[in-house]
């Protein structure tokens, strides 16, 4: 209570562990990993009160190049882990490492449960819409007519949608960002602000399985297909350069979203939404917005913290043993005993 | 070979000595308006016909129509039965069905401690509570927690089963007793087709009637596939002479297990993590522990099996006890995450309640075919302790084992109990607490002066156990392969081998105590070799063996991995070794494995018991082979 020196802040380079990167050149991870140690110092983070859990998968490789706690698990299973160390001690800093075959395909239950009971941590889903470290069969992600060493004449089930999936299993933060995005380490700040289980869909190129899948808005000369929500703002994309300003905006009739043209900046005259992150039914519009027709929605979709699971496990801990001894050899000769004379 | 198959009792019957204790004693009691005269002859009946013999007692009031619900109205009727000689209709109960409060008071005195109740709370009402002269609801305090109690709401659901048949209120309670003798039926393994024809022809002039209560009869039967209600297995009481002073209280294997992994979790100073997933018969455990807050014990409800292993591994990881528990079936699924606790060397206590397998197999029966799984189940090299209960109260001294060396080795640690041990009541000693040893553990808080190594050993080949939120000691674990030592990654030929040898030797070199003869001597004619719940039809057999005047001991495993060193010396030393077991013979297979002796299996895979008539046969063989 002495120590009144005030902490200082750490440099990205404090949360570099001495091992060597193990992601093929040009891998997104690389950015990802970037963003991450850039974010640390900026949240006020401590090295030894943070963990990274991962799954298995080429994403999950990340806690081995953070310094700071780590454990690299088994495939699917990291959320079931991380509630286990959170609920152990929710004093640490939990950040959850996963990708679309991760986190959707064998370890969708985890997925899905961690959201319902909104365990307080970070959840960061690298979707590459590929298998990576099985050398690039098709993902629950994919695009239908992926061809793949495992799907050679085209992939025919349909795509699982990552924060569609988040938010339908009641997830109260869903975010979305890309490897290289300038926005990206915002986005993980926000995710940390948030109490609760906060899920980040991170589009991640692949460069050697599935390079460039998400050009379409991801390039610079594609920028006009990015929608960046931001909270009380409207929802405005593209630029006068690209073909225009324009902005989504409700059809009343058909209660569905609609692209609108925002001429002379009018987006008032234009009926564009303003983004409220506490608006769940839009939300619900925003993350099944089809890309092509629609611009593909980024940063924060929803935000609107509820109670989480760690801290009512920890209040039921508390008030039921509220003026209570924990004497077990009394527990032991609870209920009727007898005596068995010498 | 040919000896497993000569020797598998499963389907031969045996004929052996009168013995009482393997019978089981069922009361129905209820009002004398409620048939239970007639549910119990139909029980019989129907036991008479499984070729059990059999000893029936009806007690009914004088009175044709005593006033309902009072004690003098109370009718009862007792059936003994078992696969040997019955000759009295036994003493003591070990079930009683009460249909209302009067039925309870009245019998419930005479059940023997550890017996089962079924109470038809539907009954247990103010009004008839009053006219049992009973001031607050037995089934809802401490008074019944000498036995088992099964509270079922009989007249609700009989109500409901019978509905369709559009019957008035009384006549559709009428059809009770015929629900609580499906439940009865499917208990114990009891055929229905006889009693549908009686039904049938009893009513065959009012098939309405025949239809409810057969679909009483079936809704109850029903209910106990369902709920996965198990008939409480009969433990072999001790003599009287042997009974040791002190307090005693009952206690089944499920509950014993629940107070030593809490018991553990103090010894080695820390709080309990539990993670579970509902499972037949293991979720008891989960049941008992989930009040025990102030305890420090956090219970976890997980959304599979996976997910509880894991929860508990990433609670060790963080500091507290992980421990989780299952079923076969359950078992299998946390395997991976087992391994993972073995390769990142965290403790982790696994309890499989065992049932009747492969697959769902027969969740309510018991069996210990899971050893094989203990003891090699995992993919990869991957060696972890194993222990083995024998029976409910042992059943807490081997939790707080389990828990001992997972935190002393840094391992997960496997304890083996069975749906026998687990639903099974039985009276048990107190334990004195501060009779045990504590084993506090140390956390690693700063680095030596060495350097921290997240895979450094000390003379035990334990790894340091680092909390997350322990300043500079900041590092990674996982599941590739390790380096010795610094714990990162390595695929080194060389380094693997070395890692391997380090796994097997460090679980290899746990140090348990020297296996002990319990009846008997080194070097006797024979000896049977035990492990688990087979403990108390050996003991009896080989008690009677010896009282007869044969050299036979009797050896029984609590550690089925590592072995206590002593146990291949004196194997060696008797005449011949045989292993009873609930399986096909896979501790047997171990120990011919371990020490080249020459070990016999006796098996039977019934998901029933040994009785001890079947080990007593199984012993004059063996002798009368040595003599001839």
């Amino acid at each position: 209570m002495n120590d009144m020196t005030p902490p200082q802040k750490s440099s990205p380079k404090d949360w570099e562990s001495d091992q060597e990167v193990r992601w093929c050149p040009g891998c997104g991870d690389y950015a990802i990993l970037k963003a991450v140690q850039r974010t640390m110092p900026e949240i006020g983070a401590t090295p030894e009160n943070t963990v990274f859990v991962s799954g298995i998968g080429c994403s999950s490789r990340f806690p081995y190049y953070m310094e700071t706690y780590g454990f690299h698990t088994i495939h699917g299973r990291a959320p079931a882990i991380a509630t286990g160390v959170k609920l152990a001690n929710p004093e640490l800093d939990v950040w959850i490492i996963t990708g679309d075959g991760d986190a959707l395909s064998i370890g969708g239950n985890h997925t899905f449960h961690i959201l319902r009971r909104n365990l307080n941590c970070q959840i960061l889903l690298f979707n590459n819409e590929i298998y990576g470290l099985t050398k690039g069969q098709y993902s629950p992600t994919s695009a239908v007519g992926t061809r793949t060493p495992s799907t050679p004449y085209g992939s025919v089930d349909r795509p699982a949608q990552a924060c569609a999936f988040a938010l339908g299993a009641g997830a109260r933060f869903v975010a979305r960002a890309f490897d290289v995005s300038k926005e990206l380490p915002a986005t993980l700040a926000a995710a940390h602000r948030h109490q609760g289980a906060a899920f980040i869909e991170i589009f991640q190129n692949c460069i050697v399985y599935n390079a460039d899948v998400f050009a379409g808005f991801t390039e610079k000369a594609n920028a006009h297909q990015q929608l960046w929500l931001k909270n009380g703002e409207p929802m405005l994309f593209g630029s006068e350069k690209s073909g225009g300003v324009k902005g989504i905006a409700l059809d009343a009739e058909k209660l569905t979203l609609q692209v609108v043209d925002v001429p002379d900046g009018d987006w008032q005259k234009a009926g564009v939404i303003v983004h409220d992150v506490t608006n769940r039914s839009i939300a619900h519009m925003l993350v099944e917005m089809r890309f092509g027709e629609f611009p593909m929605a980024l940063g924060i979709l929803y935000d609107d913290p509820r109670p989480t699971f760690d801290a009512q496990v920890a209040e039921q801990m508390t008030s039921a043993s509220a003026g209570k001894t924990p004497d077990l050899q009394k527990l032991l000769a609870k209920g009727q005993t007898w005596t068995v004379a010498a | 070979m040919a000896s497993a198959a000569e020797q598998d009792l499963a389907s031969s019957k045996v004929t052996g000595a009168a013995s009482p204790s393997e019978a089981v004693v069922v009361r129905f009691a209820g009002d004398s308006g409620d048939g239970m005269q007639l549910t119990g002859g139909q029980f019989t009946l129907s036991t008479a016909l499984t070729g059990n013999d059999l000893a029936t007692f009806p007690d009914f009031p004088a009175e044709i129509r005593a006033p309902q619900g009072t004690l003098f109205g109370v009718s009862a009727f007792q059936i003994n039965f078992g696969s040997d000689e019955i000759t009295t209709a036994g003493d003591a109960p070990d079930i009683l069905v009460a249909m209302n409060p009067a039925a309870l008071k009245s019998n419930v005195e005479n059940l023997r401690i550890g017996g089962l109740i079924i109470a038809d709370t539907g009954e247990f009402n103010d009004r008839n509570l009053a006219k049992a002269k009973y001031d607050r609801n037995p089934l809802e305090d401490d008074s019944l927690s000498r036995w088992q109690l099964v509270p079922i709401n009989i007249s609700q659901l009989t109500m409901e089963a019978v509905k369709p048949f559009g019957l008035g209120n009384k006549e559709a309670l009428r059809c009770k007793n015929m629900w609580t003798l499906g439940l009865a039926l499917w208990m114990f393994d009891r055929d229905r087709q006889p009693l549908i024809d009686w039904l049938k022809a009893k009513f065959a002039k009012a098939p309405t009637l025949a239809d409810a209560n057969i679909a009483a009869l079936n809704a109850g039967h029903a209910y106990g596939e369902t709920v996965e209600l198990a008939a409480p297995l009969k433990q072999h009481a001790l003599a009287p002479a042997e009974v040791a002073p002190g307090l005693y209280r009952t206690v089944t294997g499920a509950e014993a297990i629940a107070y030593g992994l809490v018991a553990g979790a103090q010894f080695a100073d820390l709080p309990m993590f539990f993670g579970g997933y509902p499972i037949t018969p293991a979720s008891a455990i989960l049941h008992y522990l989930s009040p025990l807050k102030e305890f420090g014990v956090t219970t976890f409800q997980a959304e599979d099996e996976i997910a509880a292993v894991a929860s508990a591994i990433g609670a060790s990881y963080a500091g507290q006890l992980g421990v989780t528990s299952s079923s076969g079936p359950g078992i299998a699924l946390k395997t991976e995450a087992i391994g993972l606790a073995i390769m990142t060397e965290l403790p982790l206590v696994i309890v499989n309640s065992q049932r009747g397998g492969p697959s769902t197999g027969l969740p309510t029966k018991t069996e210990q075919s899971d050893l094989y799984q203990a003891v090699y189940g995992r993919n990869g090299d991957a060696p972890l302790p194993v222990i083995a209960a024998r029976a409910p109260g042992d059943a807490f001294e081997c939790a707080i084992e389990a828990c001992r060396i997972a935190t002393q080795y840094m391992t997960p640690v496997m304890l083996l109990t069975d749906g026998y041990i687990a639903n099974a009541a039985e009276p048990w000693k107190i334990p004195d607490l501060s009779s045990f040893d504590r084993f506090p553990v140390q956390f690693m808080e700063k680095a030596p002066e060495s350097g921290f190594m997240a895979y450094a050993r000390d003379n035990k080949l334990a790894r340091p156990w680092v909390k997350p939120g322990t300043k500079g000691l900041m590092h990674r674990i996982g599941g590739i392969e390790k380096q010795q030592g610094t714990g990162n990654i390595d695929y080194n030929p060389a380094n693997h081998q070395a890692m391997t040898d380090i796994r097997r030797d460090k679980v290899a070199g746990i140090k348990v105590p020297d296996q002990i003869v319990d009846q008997g001597e080194a070097g006797d004619a024979l000896v049977i070799v035990g492990w688990g719940s087979t403990y108390g039809p050996i003991k009896q057999a080989v008690k009677r063996a010896r009282a007869a005047g044969e050299k036979v001991a009797h050896v029984h495993l609590r550690h089925i991995w590592p072995m206590p060193a002593n146990l291949g010396d004196l194997l060696r030393s008797f005449g011949a070794i045989l292993v009873p077991e609930m399986n096909t013979g896979q501790l047997k297979t171990v120990l011919r494995d371990q020490f080249l002796v020459d070990a016999r299996p006796l098996n039977k895979v019934s998901g029933q018991p040994f009785t001890i008539a079947e080990i007593a046969a199984a012993i004059d063989a063996a002798l009368s082979g040595q003599k001839g």
